[in-house]
């Protein structure tokens, strides 16, 4: 047993070296050399949200969620937030970490149902305060480029589906531009006088028409006010995205929830992406009631608002009824513009609601206070464990202090990497798993040494004894820290929040703990064990026989022979001599 | 220091011993009390549990705590008639932090709130920390931790069945675990701490904690009890008794290692921060971990023994064991190995039944007789006795 190969510990430590070397090496050329601090560190807000299904009792797809992601990122960007992270986590819950001030209306903002609403457009007119003169005053003049939203389109009002090769429209027995251009300046004032929904009709959302009030909240209103709350029972000012257009628009006709499907394509024998949409059978019915009376409108005023969160994405018009539950919304679609428009649908389609499950905010002050005891507690768990070792294992505390110093390089060195590389943030909980780590990589020691002791005491030479120690330490050592990182396993893919935090530094630093036991400490260990001071139990070195409880340190000169009767007291020196 | 190891030693050689296994009955009563106490404190009492799993606003910050701190705040924040606002409870924590806790309130109130405590306290609102938690999140995340919870059982189950291909392992150090979690959750019912989300992630770290100990003690039952049935000497009681001696200082020392560092969270947790999920997550920890030491030494091996003990090869063997033994030791358990035993060579044959019985020579060490096994790796002795290493005489006795 004793026939330890000469080179086997110093090629592990040099293993070790390079490992080290390289992970700083990294480091250095990333130029990342501090730790990705989680907000409860640095101060900010983090808010979980649960994303729940209205439709479907509660339970949200992967699809969904990812779509919930997408719409809570658009709703923080919108708030001009910088630097936000919005993850999933789980199957069904939202993070969004914003750092500095407590964010209340963003807070607010995110917490809102998506819903989707198909509601009839009034007016457009530019978002921003400079031409709003009286909106009843030019019915034609209305400034063109400001009015159009984004897909800066030329309509051609030709009637033909085929024939509207850029502007966005219902197609399916009719073609009509997105893009209101020319058109919505059309009757702001003159509502009123379109016969073209019967008034006595006080329940249905198509007979609404503005009134002086809500034309002039319309004249009133620019697209850098905080956004409306979107009653679909009320008519309702909404911006398209861009805040380029302002739209005034009448209560929700058609729900997202009367959708059963969106998807963008080319159709067969085109050229052009479009987004096709599938209506449940009421849904198919509204729609057919709502392009009736809006193709009736007239030039310019046959247009519908796609309105979610009671933001205007896009605005189709109609040319005439569709019938059958199917249309189709054409112009000059790009694959992505196309596929965004889908997805808003489907993702209106199936109405996912947010639950504010918990938001933190964390000040600036508190996170420094909370970042600086973690850093404390630390240390002094470091200190105490070796200042204990030390006690307890004398020169083998050596051992300790170098295993902890090397598993604390390459722990920091992973936590900076990861957080470069998976954007890993350290926590105060994840602190907490570094600290209770100190423990578990200080049990790896204390097993091996004690096996170790337990083998002289057996009547091995110490030499010997360090690796069959090792051989029986390394199963236990192995078997332990299995359960260890099975547990940080568990932890990691069951729990939410702050827990994952502690559970990925737990299982980090285990792993860590394995590497270290078996190329740094064995390996100084063989190589001390080969010292007069260590091989030959000098008193301090916390292999003296003494220390042991045996007479003396077997495979040295004399009788190997372990104290065996309590009353002969173990003072004998050791004798110097060969192992 | 050197006196602990040399109780290691004598530990180790046997000659000094606690029968843990044979006063299992007195243990056995001592957890099943606590954990009957945990039960009735637990459903009498309850869990305090934190703001965090009722849901509720809570709001942090930095003042100079004065005798009216705690009115002043409480006036100041039911001043701004925030709606459905209950009573908002102020506690001062040290002398420079307040705490005010209220019932869930509507994003304008709780701006509103802040905007009160904010300027009570004479700081800027974003000064003011606040955490918000709905009324459903306590119910997911319980869910999620009893998940967890069952899920690592079951693999814990299977690991250790696997690692020590003996399903009696795994149960016993199941029950261990359980107890552990029981008398901590316990502990916390009775002293009333509070729950939040940091003390169910200290209790489901103790899982971890607990398990590691208890598979070093078992790793050395198994290594004492290799081939056991082999010899006539040692019943399995015996066998796991030793193992739990010469693993007890090791388990005193990785306990203390390990409380070290989750003291320290815990007092500069508190001394630093007052309350917070340092402190939460080290308490939990520190009572979790000192109850899995001591059910790592007293109950995981005896439950163990117990249930290795049912077995007909395990029991025929004590019957051997003690009809060598002249009938003397009529202990239903294992008692300590009286040193006589020593004088038996190591015998092959016995009605080998359980427990691999590839290594006759392995028998556990004991009396005044430091056997120097030597522990191959491998088990190809397939039953039959084997040569040990070294020459008798080199052995010392």
């Amino acid at each position: 047993m004793a026939t330890t190969t000469t080179t086997r510990p110093g090629r592990l430590l040099i293993v070790l070296a390079v490992i080290l070397v390289l992970l700083f090496g990294i480091m250095g050329l990333t130029k990342s050399w501090g730790p990705k601090l989680g907000l409860d560190l640095r101060g900010g807000t983090t808010i979980t949200l649960t994303a729940k299904s209205l439709a479907g009792g509660g339970s949200v797809t992967a699809e969904q969620l990812a779509e919930a992601k997408n719409i809570i990122s658009q709703r923080v960007n919108g708030a001009g937030v910088g630097e936000a992270e919005i993850t999933t986590a789980g199957s069904n819950h939202i993070n969004v970490a914003v750092p500095g001030a407590s964010q209340d209306s963003l807070i607010k903002q995110v917490g809102q149902t998506a819903l989707l609403y198909f509601r009839v457009v009034y007016d457009a007119q530019a978002g921003t305060p400079v031409p709003t003169t009286t909106p009843s005053a030019q019915p034609t003049t209305t400034p063109k480029p400001s009015a159009t939203p984004k897909p800066s389109t030329t309509i051609k009002p030709s009637a033909t589906p085929s024939a509207t090769p850029k502007g966005r429209a219902w197609s399916s027995a009719l073609g009509k531009d997105a893009t209101p251009t020319p058109t919505p300046s059309a009757q702001p004032s003159t509502p009123a006088a379109t016969p073209s929904t019967p008034a006595a009709n006080n329940g249905d959302p198509l007979a609404w028409t503005p009134d002086a009030a809500s034309q002039e909240a319309f004249a009133k209103y620019t697209c850098d006010q905080p956004a409306p709350v979107d009653d679909p029972d009320k008519p309702l000012i909404s911006c398209s995205r861009d805040k380029a257009t302002k739209y005034l628009l009448g209560p929700a006709i058609i729900k997202g929830t009367d959708l059963s499907g969106a998807s963008a394509g080319i159709p067969q024998g085109g050229f052009q992406w479009q987004v096709n949409l599938n209506f449940n059978n009421e849904g198919g019915d509204k729609f057919l009631k709502a392009t009736t009376a809006i193709a009736q409108r007239g030039e310019g005023q046959n247009l519908f608002a796609i309105v979610l969160d009671g933001e205007t994405i896009s605005t189709p018009s109609v040319s005439g009824p569709i019938p059958g539950g199917q249309a189709q919304i054409t112009g000059t679609f790009t694959e992505a513009d196309a596929r965004d428009l889908a997805n808003v649908l489907k993702f209106g389609a199936l109405p996912v609601s947010f639950d504010i499950s918990s938001v933190e905010t964390i000040s600036p002050q508190l996170g420094g206070d909370q970042l600086s005891a973690g850093i404390m507690a630390g240390l002094i768990g470091l200190a105490l464990v070796i200042l204990f070792s030390f006690l307890y294992y004398r020169g083998l505390g050596i051992v300790v202090v170098a295993s902890l110093a090397v598993a604390a390089l390459l722990t920091y060195a992973s936590v900076v990497l990861l957080g470069k590389a998976i954007g890993f943030t350290l926590t105060l909980a994840g602190i907490a798993g570094l600290i209770v780590a100190i423990g578990i990589t200080a049990d790896s020691f204390v097993i091996y040494f004690e096996r170790l002791r337990d083998e002289v005491r057996e009547g091995r030479s110490l030499r010997s004894s360090v690796e069959t120690g090792w051989a029986r330490a390394k199963h236990t050592i192995i078997a332990a820290d299995s359960i260890s990182l099975l547990a940080a396993v568990v932890l990691y893919i069951l729990a939410v929040g702050g827990v994952k935090g502690f559970a990925f530094t737990l299982g980090l630093t285990t792993l860590i703990d394995l590497l270290v036991v078996f190329i740094f400490t064995k390996p100084l260990v063989t190589l001390l064990a080969r010292t007069d001071f260590f091989g030959h139990g000098h008193k301090l070195s916390g292999l003296d026989p003494e220390h042991l409880g045996v007479e003396r340190l077997p495979g040295q000169a004399g009788p190997a022979r372990p104290a065996t009767k309590k009353s002969r007291p173990s003072t004998r020196k050791p004798v110097g001599g060969e192992v | 220091m050197s006196k602990l190891g040399n109780i290691g030693a004598r530990l180790h050689r046997g000659e000094v011993s606690y029968d843990f296994i044979g006063h299992r009955k007195i243990w056995f009563g001592v957890s099943l009390a606590l954990v009957v106490v945990s039960l009735v404190g637990l459903f009498a009492r309850g869990l305090a549990l934190g703001i965090e799993f009722k849901g509720g606003v809570e709001y942090q910050a930095n003042v100079r705590v004065t005798d009216n701190s705690v009115a002043d705040f409480t006036d100041a924040v039911k001043a701004t008639n925030a709606q459905d606002l209950g009573d908002p409870v102020v506690t001062t924590i040290g002398t420079d932090k307040v705490r005010i806790q209220t019932r869930p309130l509507d994003q304008d109130d709780i701006a509103k709130v802040r905007t009160a405590i904010a300027t009570e306290a004479g700081v800027q609102p974003n000064q003011v920390s606040t955490s918000q938690i709905g009324a459903s999140w306590g119910d997911q995340i319980a869910h999620k931790a009893v998940l967890a919870l069952i899920v690592f059982l079951v693999l814990v189950f299977l690991v250790i069945w696997i690692y020590f291909r003996e399903p009696k392992a795994s149960a016993a150090a199941i029950i261990a675990l359980v107890h552990d979690v029981l008398i901590t959750v316990g502990v916390y019912a009775l002293i009333g701490f509070d729950v939040t989300p940091a003390t169910v992630i200290g209790v489901l770290t103790i899982l971890g904690y607990s398990l590691y100990d208890t598979v070093v003690v078992f790793d050395k039952v198994r290594e004492n009890t290799r081939g056991i049935t082999g010899s006539n000497r040692f019943t399995y009681s015996d066998a796991a008794n030793l193992a739990v001696n010469q693993t007890v200082v090791r388990s005193i020392n990785t306990t203390v290692i390990a409380l070290l560092p989750v003291g320290s969270i815990l007092v500069v947790g508190t001394a630093v921060l007052g309350t917070g999920p340092l402190k939460d997550l080290s308490l939990a920890l520190f009572i979790g971990i000192a109850v899995g030491a001591y059910s790592s030494v007293f109950i995981a091996p005896a439950l163990l023994a117990t249930f290795k003990e049912r077995e007909p090869g395990m029991q025929a063997l004590r019957r051997r064991v003690l009809a060598k033994r002249g009938g003397a030791v009529t202990n239903a358990s294992g008692m300590p190995v009286p040193a006589a035993a020593a004088a038996a060579t190591a015998g092959g044959g016995g009605t080998a039944v359980a427990e691999r019985p590839d290594r006759p020579q392995d028998r556990p060490r004991s009396g005044g007789t430091p056997v120097a096994s030597s522990r191959p790796k491998s088990s190809a002795a397939a039953g039959r006795p084997q040569p040990t290493r070294k020459p008798r005489s080199k052995r010392g006795k």
